[in-house]
């Protein structure tokens, strides 16, 4: 096989404010065969979307690219005049971005936006794009394909928005795609998804491809060969089987390390009976509050859960279904419009104007992104003096010193407390963020998606350090997140919500093994495990239609349910059945039913060899 | 002085000399100026310009240079008062404003339209007409007429910062208003509120110049640029460096802090 495009030697710079050059990848070989699909893989700030770019001769403001040759076919296009690579861009070379939300023009059709290079090139008749585009659409799996290309972007759903990218991309029929983190920003039950999407018109089509990816696990079903970048260099090449089952390099290793979270790692709970919050009932949402007491948009329903001292809540969810507003209601930030909630003996009010400054002291939230959360105008050290002063009336040497003994135990040198905060990395802010809610001294701790904005290798790390705390100082927290694999790592009970309800509520050990909720399952067999083949073997994941009911006491999975019973999962509202494995779940099958549905699609040990329907995995 | 000019360009940089130019020359003008700008220096009007009388003499004999050089004292200074009084009312009430309750915001804004929706010439003359015309009259009016502008920004960009999630944990600890504004809110403001504060200097500038121009700005014995050109205004036909040399002070003033404050803007 020829290769389709060959880099030999890329160097890109980037001038920075005091005129210094500073290089940002270098010594960057690789070719790609044709018809074969190229991982770059590397934490953030690797490099891998500045090479994926500089694949089109195209350079961030601020950044060029220095030396090096990229030869399509045999053009070199550092030899090419700006019209030509213009003229190239689009045709040949097509981009899908990670965002398509930011990616997409929100005032204009989809289908004009996707036809829009053809027109640039003049390659084709609008007539005969328009076919083409809606042949795309239906090889991408998307729903309506004639008429999907009429809707706006804030029409459809992110992962379909994701899938109708590639369909932009694909349209002037382009011998190179670049895909750059296509599924990063989706659930896991839409990543499932658009990667099969994804990995149909690839294999169908022939296409030649890149896949900038930080998930060993994504990339493992989609490329042919890795590349893994650290730090703006190729640490180790070569075909997917080797890299995920041989690595030889130890940054690979460590890479391979974080994607497998070891699930012992939490210190089984006390046998303290005695619960630190426990919700009652909860409701909330957001706009009015109606005459019926419900708030106009309603987000939140009858939640329950309890949180015993010095242990750990997992709660999961996929995006909208509730999650970050629970945190937002236990915290009084958003008041709720019924329920109860209870901090040991005492009942808390719903809003937190009304809270006591102690009450308020004992239960703190760490948000999920770091970034927003710090104040860029003020020092590391202000950040964390301000709790000390704030509840604990601490004077200045008082608080120099504690702040210098929280920064240790987040595991930071206390020489950052000067420096502003806007200084630090992902890591060193989320841990900033963290040792704030600590220096108020709470009992409880909610954290909405600490780890989501970070690398696997930082968000390990993280992770540790939220069990060596509740080890050390017996603090409870409520852990949010939409990573299942996170939870089972740290979390002593798990609740499941979906659309705002509780479908299922178990120890960490019941979610290792069926029966789970029907959406449970689902959650659990779309993370994509780190072997080749995995996408071929979930084909019996798939979106089920929307059943014909509404009324808001069913079960609120019913439209996505693959189990459901016709004539009572859209007739009655969901029993709560306690299965005999100790979990409990809002479900019309019995647990023997459950168990019995789900048993085939077990989770297989990981890292096994690759199977033998892998090929071209 | 090379990074100073890669962070302003070269645009920036012409408009940093322009604006140092004028405040040096409104704070030592008066003491270098050749003559005492009342002084009669030739019997001679309209006179062009020479080495003896720079920018010549003005309708009544007296020197031009002096005068532009006493005068930039007024128009440099007031402008700068009653830019820095609009900037702070502004900004404070905008900063209450974001915090408040949604009634209070709510009045506070309206007040502030109806204020913005009065042309500020008609308002300035008006209220000129009812209290006469004196420095601290002048400042006053230029300040008010200026504060609806700023607020309407400062509340914008405190609105803004307000959803940010470290006022959200701020909140969540249960600080107060006066807290959040000023430690939270605030130094996160400052710097786009510099820039509209140098944006609001060059509007007060040309509002007074063109008040005094009306006659209705500072008085004689007293001179601002805008007063300067308008009792020259019958040098034009002669073509008089008199009427040019304060119409071209006040143009370089407000193009260099323009230029200045935009390439402060686009630099970040």
């Amino acid at each position: 096989m020829s290769d389709l495009i060959r880099v030999e030697n890329l160097r890109i710079v980037a001038r920075g404010d005091d005129d210094q050059e500073k290089t940002i990848v270098k010594n960057i070989e690789f070719s790609i065969p044709r018809g074969e699909v190229l991982a770059l893989i590397g934490e953030s700030g690797s490099g891998k979307t500045t090479i994926a770019l500089a694949l089109m001769r195209y350079a961030r403001r601020g950044c060029h690219i220095d030396e090096g040759s990229i030869f399509l076919d045999d053009t070199d296009l550092m030899s090419l005049s700006q019209p030509a690579l213009r003229s190239l861009r689009g045709r040949r070379i097509s981009y899908v971005a990670q965002s398509a939300a930011s990616s997409f023009n929100p005032s204009m059709r989809i289908m004009n936006q996707i036809l829009e290079s053809t027109q640039i090139h003049y390659s084709m008749s609008r007539k005969a794009a328009e076919a083409k585009a809606v042949d795309l659409f239906r090889v991408l799996a998307l729903p309506n394909p004639e008429t999907i290309g009429s809707r706006y972007p804030h029409q459809v759903s992110g992962g379909q928005l994701q899938r109708l990218m590639a369909a932009m991309a694909m349209i002037t029929d382009p011998e190179l795609i670049i895909f750059d983190e296509p599924t990063t920003a989706l659930d896991v039950t839409t990543q499932i998804d658009v990667l099969r999407a994804f990995k149909q018109v690839v294999q169908e089509r022939g296409i030649t491809a890149v896949y900038v990816s930080h998930d060993l696990a994504v990339v493992a079903q989609m490329a042919d060969q890795v590349v893994v970048l650290n730090n703006g260099e190729i640490c180790e090449m070569g075909r997917t089987a080797q890299i995920i089952n041989a690595p030889s390099d130890d940054y690979t290793k460590q890479l391979m390390a974080a994607a497998h979270p070891v699930l012992t790692g939490v210190a089984e709970t006390n046998e303290n009976d005695e619960s630190l919050l426990s919700v009652k009932g909860l409701a909330a949402g957001y706009g009015k509050i109606r005459r019926d007491g419900r708030p106009a948009i309603p987000i939140l329903q009858d939640i329950n859960l309890s949180i015993k001292h010095g242990s750990t809540l997992g709660v999961i969810g996929e995006s909208g279904s509730g999650k970050s507003t629970l945190a937002l209601a236990i915290a009084g930030l958003l008041p709720s419009s019924a329920g109860i909630v209870k901090l040991a003996d005492e009942v808390l009010p719903n809003r937190m104007e009304l809270r006591s400054r102690d009450q308020l002291k004992r239960v703190q939230v760490v948000f999920q992104n770091a970034d927003t959360a710090l104040n860029p105008a003020h020092s590391v050290g202000r950040i964390l003096a301000r709790p000390l002063a704030f509840y604990h009336g601490m004077t200045k040497d008082a608080s120099d010193k504690r702040v210098r003994e929280l920064l240790d135990l987040v595991h930071l040198p206390p020489s950052i407390a000067d420096q502003p905060c806007t200084r630090l990395s992902g890591g060193q802010k989320q841990r900033v963020n963290l040792a704030r809610a600590l220096a108020a001294e709470p009992d409880l701790i909610l954290c909405d998606e600490v780890t989501s904005a970070l690398d696997t290798v930082v968000a390990t790390a993280i992770l540790d350090l939220l069990k060596e705390l509740q080890r050390e100082l017996g603090i409870s927290f409520m852990f949010i997140s939409h990573d299942i694999t996170t939870l089972r790592g740290v979390c002593d009970q798990v609740i499941v919500l979906y659309a705002g309800q509780k479908v299922e509520e178990g120890s960490r050990k019941n979610f290792a093994a069926p029966p789970f909720h029907p959406y449970t399952n689902l959650l659990i067999n779309s993370v994509p495990e780190l072997e080749q083949g995995w996408l071929d073997r979930k084909k019996h994941i798939r979106q089920t239609i929307p059943a014909n009911a509404d009324g808001q006491q069913l079960c609120g999975f019913l439209d996505r349910c693959s189990v459901r019973i016709e004539g009572k999962c859209d007739k009655q509202s969901p029993p709560w059945v306690a299965l005999s494995e100790g979990s409990e779940v809002s479900c019309h099958l019995s647990g023997e039913e459950l168990k019995r549905l789900q048993q085939h699609s077990l989770q297989t040990p990981t890292l096994k060899p690759a199977s033998s329907n892998a090929e071209g995995g | 002085m090379k990074s100073l000019y890669r962070y302003l360009g070269i645009t920036g940089l012409a408009g940093l000399a322009l604006t140092l130019f004028w405040v040096l020359v409104s704070f030592v003008g008066p003491l270098i100026a050749p003559y005492s700008p009342g002084e009669i220096v030739n019997y001679d009007v309209f006179l062009p310009m020479s080495w003896e009388h720079l920018l010549g003499t003005d309708y009544l004999g007296r020197s031009v240079l002096s005068r532009v050089m006493d005068g930039a004292r007024f128009t440099v200074g007031l402008a700068f008062a009653a830019a820095l009084l609009a900037s702070l009312l502004g900004t404070g009430l905008g900063l209450f404003s974001a915090v408040s309750g949604k009634a209070l915001d709510e009045s506070i804004s309206r007040v502030m339209d109806a204020l913005l929706s009065i042309p500020n010439k008609i308002f300035a003359l008006v209220m000129i007409a009812a209290l006469g015309s004196s420095i601290p009259i002048l400042l006053l009016i230029t300040a008010i007429t200026y504060t609806p502008g700023v607020f309407r920004i400062a509340r914008s960009l405190a609105v803004n910062i307000n959803q940010m999630d470290y006022i959200q944990v701020a909140r969540a600890r249960g600080e107060g208003r006066i807290y959040l504004a000023s430690v939270e809110v605030l130094p996160n403001m400052i710097h786009p509120m510099l820039t509209d504060f140098g944006l609001r200097f060059v509007y007060v500038v040309l509002l007074l110049s063109s008040l005094s121009f009306l006659g209705l700005g500072v008085q004689p014995p007293n001179a601002d640029l805008g007063s300067l050109v308008r009792e020259n205004m019958s040098g034009l036909w002669e073509g008089a460096p008199a009427i040019m040399a304060p119409a071209a002070a006040i143009i370089s003033l407000t193009i260099g802090v323009n230029l200045f404050i935009d390439s402060l803007r686009s630099s970040r």
